[in-house]
Protein backbone atom coordinates (compact mmCIF):
# COMPACT_ATOMS: atom_id res chain seq x y z
CA UNK A 1 0.00 0.00 0.00
CA UNK A 2 3.16 2.22 0.66
CA UNK A 3 4.15 1.58 -3.02
CA UNK A 4 0.44 3.00 -4.20
CA UNK A 5 0.77 5.71 -2.36
CA UNK A 6 3.92 7.07 -3.14
CA UNK A 7 2.64 6.92 -7.10
CA UNK A 8 -0.78 8.83 -6.12
CA UNK A 9 1.69 10.90 -4.11
CA UNK A 10 3.95 11.75 -6.77
CA UNK A 11 0.97 11.46 -9.34
CA UNK A 12 -0.88 14.47 -7.11
CA UNK A 13 3.10 16.12 -6.79
CA UNK A 14 3.52 16.26 -10.67
CA UNK A 15 0.25 17.97 -11.57
CA UNK A 16 0.93 20.19 -9.04
CA UNK A 17 4.10 20.95 -10.20
CA UNK A 18 2.60 21.14 -14.00
CA UNK A 19 0.15 23.56 -13.03
CA UNK A 20 2.59 25.91 -11.13
CA UNK A 21 4.60 26.15 -14.93
CA UNK A 22 1.56 27.14 -16.51
CA UNK A 23 0.31 23.48 -17.82
CA UNK A 24 3.40 23.31 -20.15
CA UNK A 25 3.30 19.60 -19.34
CA UNK A 26 1.42 17.03 -18.33
CA UNK A 27 0.68 16.39 -14.62
CA UNK A 28 1.46 12.33 -14.82
CA UNK A 29 4.27 13.04 -16.88
CA UNK A 30 5.80 15.63 -14.32
CA UNK A 31 4.86 13.01 -11.85
CA UNK A 32 7.16 10.18 -13.75
CA UNK A 33 9.74 12.61 -13.90
CA UNK A 34 10.15 13.85 -10.44
CA UNK A 35 9.70 10.30 -9.10
CA UNK A 36 12.62 9.42 -11.40
CA UNK A 37 14.62 12.24 -10.12
CA UNK A 38 13.87 11.14 -6.55
CA UNK A 39 14.97 7.54 -6.80
CA UNK A 40 18.14 8.96 -8.34
CA UNK A 41 18.97 10.92 -5.37
CA UNK A 42 17.76 8.51 -3.27
CA UNK A 43 15.15 10.87 -1.95
CA UNK A 44 12.79 7.03 -1.99
CA UNK A 45 14.23 3.89 -2.14
CA UNK A 46 13.19 1.45 -5.24
CA UNK A 47 12.18 -1.39 -3.67
CA UNK A 48 9.43 1.28 -2.16
CA UNK A 49 7.62 0.87 -5.53
CA UNK A 50 9.20 -1.76 -7.07
CA UNK A 51 5.83 -3.91 -6.43
CA UNK A 52 3.01 -1.30 -7.00
CA UNK A 53 5.23 0.15 -9.99
CA UNK A 54 5.51 -3.73 -11.68
CA UNK A 55 1.84 -4.05 -11.38
CA UNK A 56 0.51 -0.85 -12.61
CA UNK A 57 3.80 -1.14 -15.69
CA UNK A 58 2.76 -4.85 -16.69
CA UNK A 59 -0.83 -4.41 -16.95
CA UNK A 60 -0.50 -0.60 -18.46
CA UNK A 61 -2.06 -2.04 -22.28
CA UNK A 62 -5.82 -2.61 -19.99
CA UNK A 63 -5.80 1.57 -18.96
CA UNK A 64 -6.13 2.59 -22.55
CA UNK A 65 -9.05 0.81 -23.10
CA UNK A 66 -10.99 3.46 -22.41
CA UNK A 67 -9.59 5.92 -24.28
CA UNK A 68 -9.05 3.78 -27.34
CA UNK A 69 -12.60 3.49 -27.14
CA UNK A 70 -13.35 6.78 -28.00
CA UNK A 71 -12.18 5.90 -31.79
CA UNK A 72 -16.05 5.53 -32.02
CA UNK A 73 -16.35 9.11 -31.23
CA UNK A 74 -13.86 10.49 -34.09
CA UNK A 75 -14.10 7.85 -36.90
CA UNK A 76 -15.50 10.26 -39.50
CA UNK A 77 -12.60 12.74 -38.84
CA UNK A 78 -10.49 9.79 -39.04
CA UNK A 79 -11.76 8.52 -42.12
CA UNK A 80 -11.68 11.35 -43.34
CA UNK A 81 -7.87 12.18 -43.12
CA UNK A 82 -6.38 8.33 -43.34
CA UNK A 83 -3.90 8.63 -46.29
CA UNK A 84 -2.29 11.60 -44.56
CA UNK A 85 -1.98 9.81 -40.92
CA UNK A 86 -0.90 6.75 -42.95
CA UNK A 87 1.98 8.75 -44.81
CA UNK A 88 3.01 11.05 -42.25
CA UNK A 89 3.17 8.40 -40.03
CA UNK A 90 5.34 5.65 -41.94
CA UNK A 91 8.22 8.45 -43.56
CA UNK A 92 8.04 9.90 -40.25
CA UNK A 93 8.80 6.64 -38.95
CA UNK A 94 11.93 5.24 -41.26
CA UNK A 95 13.24 8.99 -40.65
CA UNK A 96 13.69 8.76 -37.01
CA UNK A 97 15.36 5.12 -37.78
CA UNK A 98 17.58 6.49 -39.98
CA UNK A 99 18.47 9.00 -38.06
CA UNK A 100 19.10 7.74 -34.49
CA UNK A 101 20.89 4.66 -36.07
CA UNK A 102 23.39 7.26 -37.71
CA UNK A 103 24.11 9.81 -35.30
CA UNK A 104 24.47 6.92 -32.86
CA UNK A 105 26.96 4.18 -35.25
CA UNK A 106 28.85 7.56 -35.92
CA UNK A 107 29.38 8.75 -32.18
CA UNK A 108 29.99 5.71 -30.62
CA UNK A 109 32.61 4.83 -33.63
CA UNK A 110 34.34 8.03 -32.51
CA UNK A 111 34.67 7.85 -28.86
CA UNK A 112 36.36 4.16 -29.93
CA UNK A 113 38.77 5.73 -32.22
CA UNK B 1 -31.91 -6.72 -17.74
CA UNK B 2 -31.68 -3.30 -19.65
CA UNK B 3 -30.22 -1.41 -16.57
CA UNK B 4 -27.58 -4.41 -15.76
CA UNK B 5 -26.04 -4.24 -19.15
CA UNK B 6 -25.85 -0.34 -18.53
CA UNK B 7 -24.20 -0.48 -15.19
CA UNK B 8 -20.64 0.16 -14.37
CA UNK B 9 -20.25 -3.37 -12.67
CA UNK B 10 -20.75 -4.66 -16.12
CA UNK B 11 -19.01 -2.50 -18.12
CA UNK B 12 -15.79 -2.93 -15.55
CA UNK B 13 -16.14 -6.78 -15.80
CA UNK B 14 -16.42 -6.66 -19.75
CA UNK B 15 -13.97 -4.66 -20.24
CA UNK B 16 -11.03 -6.11 -18.25
CA UNK B 17 -13.00 -10.32 -19.41
CA UNK B 18 -12.30 -8.89 -23.15
CA UNK B 19 -8.62 -7.39 -22.34
CA UNK B 20 -7.61 -10.85 -20.32
CA UNK B 21 -8.69 -13.15 -23.27
CA UNK B 22 -7.15 -10.43 -25.69
CA UNK B 23 -3.90 -10.89 -23.86
CA UNK B 24 -4.40 -14.76 -23.71
CA UNK B 25 -4.76 -15.02 -27.40
CA UNK B 26 -1.51 -12.83 -28.01
CA UNK B 27 0.39 -14.49 -26.00
CA UNK B 28 -0.62 -18.23 -27.34
CA UNK B 29 -0.56 -17.23 -31.18
CA UNK B 30 1.81 -14.07 -31.24
CA UNK B 31 0.86 -12.92 -34.24
CA UNK B 32 1.96 -9.10 -33.91
CA UNK B 33 -1.50 -8.13 -35.55
CA UNK B 34 -3.39 -9.89 -32.69
CA UNK B 35 -2.09 -6.77 -30.64
CA UNK B 36 -4.27 -7.19 -27.03
CA UNK B 37 -5.12 -3.54 -27.40
CA UNK B 38 -6.35 -3.79 -31.10
CA UNK B 39 -8.71 -6.71 -30.48
CA UNK B 40 -10.08 -5.59 -27.32
CA UNK B 41 -11.01 -1.88 -28.62
CA UNK B 42 -12.81 -4.29 -31.66
CA UNK B 43 -14.76 -6.62 -29.47
CA UNK B 44 -15.83 -3.77 -26.94
CA UNK B 45 -16.41 -1.14 -29.86
CA UNK B 46 -18.65 -4.20 -31.26
CA UNK B 47 -20.26 -4.34 -27.61
CA UNK B 48 -21.33 -1.40 -26.82
CA UNK B 49 -22.41 -0.45 -30.63
CA UNK B 50 -25.03 -3.46 -30.53
CA UNK B 51 -26.09 -3.03 -26.92
CA UNK B 52 -26.87 0.76 -27.68
CA UNK B 53 -24.49 2.11 -24.96
CA UNK B 54 -22.97 5.71 -25.68
CA UNK B 55 -19.39 6.44 -25.74
CA UNK B 56 -20.27 8.76 -22.71
CA UNK B 57 -21.87 6.46 -20.77
CA UNK B 58 -19.34 3.54 -21.38
CA UNK B 59 -16.10 6.56 -20.66
CA UNK B 60 -18.35 7.47 -17.31
CA UNK B 61 -18.36 3.62 -16.27
CA UNK B 62 -14.45 3.21 -16.84
CA UNK B 63 -13.45 6.12 -15.23
CA UNK B 64 -11.49 4.17 -12.94
CA UNK B 65 -9.09 2.11 -15.45
CA UNK B 66 -8.49 5.77 -17.21
CA UNK B 67 -7.15 6.86 -13.99
CA UNK B 68 -4.66 4.26 -13.04
CA UNK B 69 -3.09 5.32 -17.07
CA UNK B 70 -1.88 8.12 -14.82
CA UNK B 71 -0.35 6.23 -12.39
CA UNK B 72 1.33 4.34 -14.54
CA UNK B 73 2.81 6.43 -16.54
CA UNK B 74 4.18 7.65 -12.71
CA UNK B 75 4.92 4.24 -12.53
CA UNK B 76 7.46 4.62 -15.82
CA UNK B 77 9.60 7.27 -14.10
CA UNK B 78 10.56 3.55 -11.88
CA UNK B 79 11.14 2.17 -14.71
CA UNK B 80 13.27 4.30 -16.52
CA UNK B 81 15.22 4.26 -13.12
CA UNK B 82 15.85 0.93 -13.03
CA UNK B 83 17.17 1.17 -17.09
CA UNK B 84 19.81 3.81 -16.39
CA UNK B 85 21.26 1.80 -13.28
CA UNK B 86 21.71 -1.12 -15.12
CA UNK B 87 23.41 0.78 -18.30
CA UNK B 88 27.01 1.80 -19.44
CA UNK B 89 27.75 2.81 -22.60
CA UNK B 90 27.82 6.12 -24.35
CA UNK B 91 25.66 8.15 -22.85
CA UNK B 92 26.32 11.42 -24.63
CA UNK B 93 25.75 9.38 -28.13
CA UNK B 94 22.59 7.88 -27.11
CA UNK B 95 21.48 10.87 -25.57
CA UNK B 96 22.37 12.85 -28.59
CA UNK B 97 21.02 10.63 -31.23
CA UNK B 98 17.70 10.22 -29.02
CA UNK B 99 17.47 14.06 -28.83
CA UNK B 100 17.85 14.40 -32.67
CA UNK B 101 15.36 11.52 -33.52
CA UNK B 102 12.60 12.88 -31.35
CA UNK B 103 12.81 16.62 -33.01
CA UNK B 104 13.21 14.78 -36.53
CA UNK B 105 10.08 12.74 -35.79
CA UNK B 106 8.18 15.77 -34.50
CA UNK B 107 9.20 17.86 -36.81
CA UNK B 108 8.53 15.66 -39.94
CA UNK B 109 5.41 14.34 -39.01
CA UNK B 110 3.57 17.83 -38.77
CA UNK B 111 5.12 18.73 -41.87
CA UNK B 112 3.94 15.91 -43.61
CA UNK B 113 0.33 15.94 -42.67
CA UNK B 114 -0.20 19.45 -42.93
CA UNK B 115 0.79 19.35 -46.15
CA UNK B 116 -1.54 16.74 -46.88
CA UNK B 117 -4.13 18.95 -45.59
CA UNK B 118 -5.06 16.81 -42.07
CA UNK B 119 -6.84 19.01 -39.25
CA UNK B 120 -5.24 20.14 -36.09
CA UNK B 121 -6.23 17.51 -34.16
CA UNK B 122 -4.89 14.83 -36.50
CA UNK B 123 -1.53 16.21 -36.41
CA UNK B 124 -1.31 16.48 -32.67
CA UNK B 125 -2.72 13.38 -32.44
CA UNK B 126 0.09 12.10 -34.66
CA UNK B 127 2.73 13.89 -33.03
CA UNK B 128 3.66 11.40 -30.07
CA UNK B 129 3.58 8.71 -32.51
CA UNK B 130 7.06 7.15 -32.19
CA UNK B 131 6.88 7.04 -28.18
CA UNK B 132 5.14 4.29 -25.96
CA UNK B 133 1.47 4.37 -25.75
CA UNK B 134 1.16 6.09 -22.01
CA UNK B 135 3.29 8.93 -22.39
CA UNK B 136 1.67 9.62 -26.28
CA UNK B 137 -1.66 9.35 -25.02
CA UNK B 138 -0.75 11.80 -22.23
CA UNK B 139 0.75 13.70 -24.60
CA UNK B 140 -2.09 13.64 -27.25
CA UNK B 141 -4.51 14.72 -24.85
CA UNK B 142 -2.62 17.34 -23.87
CA UNK B 143 -1.72 19.27 -27.37
CA UNK B 144 -6.07 18.64 -27.98
CA UNK B 145 -5.44 15.91 -30.54
CA UNK B 146 -7.61 12.36 -30.48
CA UNK B 147 -6.21 10.19 -27.74
CA UNK B 148 -7.82 7.18 -29.56
CA UNK B 149 -6.01 7.71 -32.68
CA UNK B 150 -2.66 8.43 -31.09
CA UNK B 151 -3.22 4.65 -29.10
CA UNK B 152 -4.10 3.18 -32.46
CA UNK B 153 -1.23 4.75 -34.47
CA UNK B 154 1.33 4.11 -31.83
CA UNK B 155 0.63 0.28 -32.16
CA UNK B 156 0.67 0.16 -35.66
CA UNK B 157 4.25 2.60 -36.08
CA UNK B 158 5.53 0.04 -33.96
CA UNK B 159 4.34 -3.17 -35.91
CA UNK B 160 5.54 -1.18 -39.36
CA UNK B 161 9.27 0.07 -37.67
CA UNK B 162 9.87 -3.35 -35.97
CA UNK B 163 9.12 -5.01 -39.46
CA UNK B 164 10.79 -2.73 -41.69
CA UNK B 165 13.85 -1.42 -39.02
CA UNK B 166 16.30 -4.23 -39.60
CA UNK B 167 15.98 -3.96 -43.44
CA UNK B 168 16.46 -0.34 -43.40
CA UNK B 169 19.36 -0.64 -40.98
CA UNK B 170 20.98 -3.71 -43.29
CA UNK B 171 20.66 -0.80 -46.22
CA UNK B 172 22.27 1.41 -43.93
CA UNK B 173 25.38 -0.95 -43.02
CA UNK B 174 24.96 -0.13 -39.21
CA UNK B 175 27.01 -2.21 -37.43
CA UNK B 176 27.29 -1.03 -34.15
CA UNK B 177 24.53 -3.15 -31.36
CA UNK B 178 24.46 0.60 -29.61
CA UNK B 179 22.96 1.95 -32.89
CA UNK B 180 20.61 -0.69 -33.67
CA UNK B 181 19.16 -1.43 -30.49
CA UNK B 182 18.74 2.41 -30.08
CA UNK B 183 17.01 3.36 -33.87
CA UNK B 184 14.56 0.25 -32.69
CA UNK B 185 13.42 1.47 -29.30
CA UNK B 186 12.65 4.82 -30.68
CA UNK B 187 11.32 4.32 -33.70
CA UNK B 188 8.92 1.44 -32.69
CA UNK B 189 8.92 1.79 -28.86
CA UNK B 190 7.97 -1.85 -26.77
CA UNK B 191 7.35 -3.87 -30.76
CA UNK B 192 11.13 -2.60 -31.83
CA UNK B 193 12.33 -3.42 -28.56
CA UNK B 194 10.85 -7.23 -29.18
CA UNK B 195 12.25 -7.23 -32.42
CA UNK B 196 15.70 -5.58 -31.23
CA UNK B 197 16.00 -8.41 -28.62
CA UNK B 198 15.69 -11.12 -31.17
CA UNK B 199 19.01 -9.74 -32.72
CA UNK B 200 20.42 -9.56 -29.61
CA UNK B 201 20.69 -9.62 -25.75
CA UNK B 202 22.42 -5.72 -25.53
CA UNK B 203 20.90 -4.44 -28.53
CA UNK B 204 17.54 -5.67 -26.49
CA UNK B 205 18.37 -3.76 -23.42
CA UNK B 206 19.69 -0.94 -25.67
CA UNK B 207 16.32 -0.63 -27.29
CA UNK B 208 14.45 -0.64 -23.83
CA UNK B 209 16.77 2.13 -22.43
CA UNK B 210 15.85 4.20 -25.87
CA UNK B 211 11.59 3.97 -25.28
CA UNK B 212 12.19 5.50 -21.66
CA UNK B 213 14.65 8.32 -22.97
CA UNK B 214 12.72 8.96 -26.39
CA UNK B 215 9.45 9.30 -24.67
CA UNK B 216 10.36 11.49 -22.22
CA UNK B 217 12.38 13.95 -24.66
CA UNK B 218 9.34 13.48 -27.13
CA UNK B 219 6.84 14.59 -23.91
CA UNK B 220 8.88 17.86 -23.29
CA UNK B 221 9.46 18.77 -26.92
CA UNK B 222 6.16 18.47 -28.11
CA UNK B 223 4.87 21.44 -26.45
CA UNK B 224 7.80 23.32 -27.20
CA UNK B 225 8.17 22.61 -30.75
CA UNK B 226 4.46 23.32 -30.82
CA UNK B 227 5.42 27.05 -29.41
CA UNK B 228 7.74 27.13 -32.26
CA UNK B 229 5.53 26.73 -35.11
CA UNK B 230 3.01 28.54 -33.53
CA UNK B 231 5.64 31.65 -33.29
CA UNK B 232 6.46 31.11 -37.02
CA UNK B 233 2.55 30.61 -38.30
Amino acid sequence: MAGIFILLFYYFLGTLVAYLIGNFIPGSIMGMLLLFLSLVFKIIKPEQVRKSATFFLDNMMLFFIPLGVGLVASYALIGKFLTAITIASAVSTVLVLVVVALIAQKMEGKKDA
Amino acid sequence: MHNLIHSQLFLLTFTIGVYVVALWSYRKTKIMLLHPLITSLLVIIAGIKTADIPYQEYAEATKIIDFMLGLSVVALGYLLYEQMTHMKGNITAMVTAILVGSVVGIVSVILIAKALGADPRIVASLEPKSITTPIAVTVCAHSGGIPALTAIVVILVGIFGAVIGPFVLKKLGIESKLARGLALGSAAHAVGTARAMELGAVEGAISGLAIGLMGVVTAVMVPVIEAIMRFFE
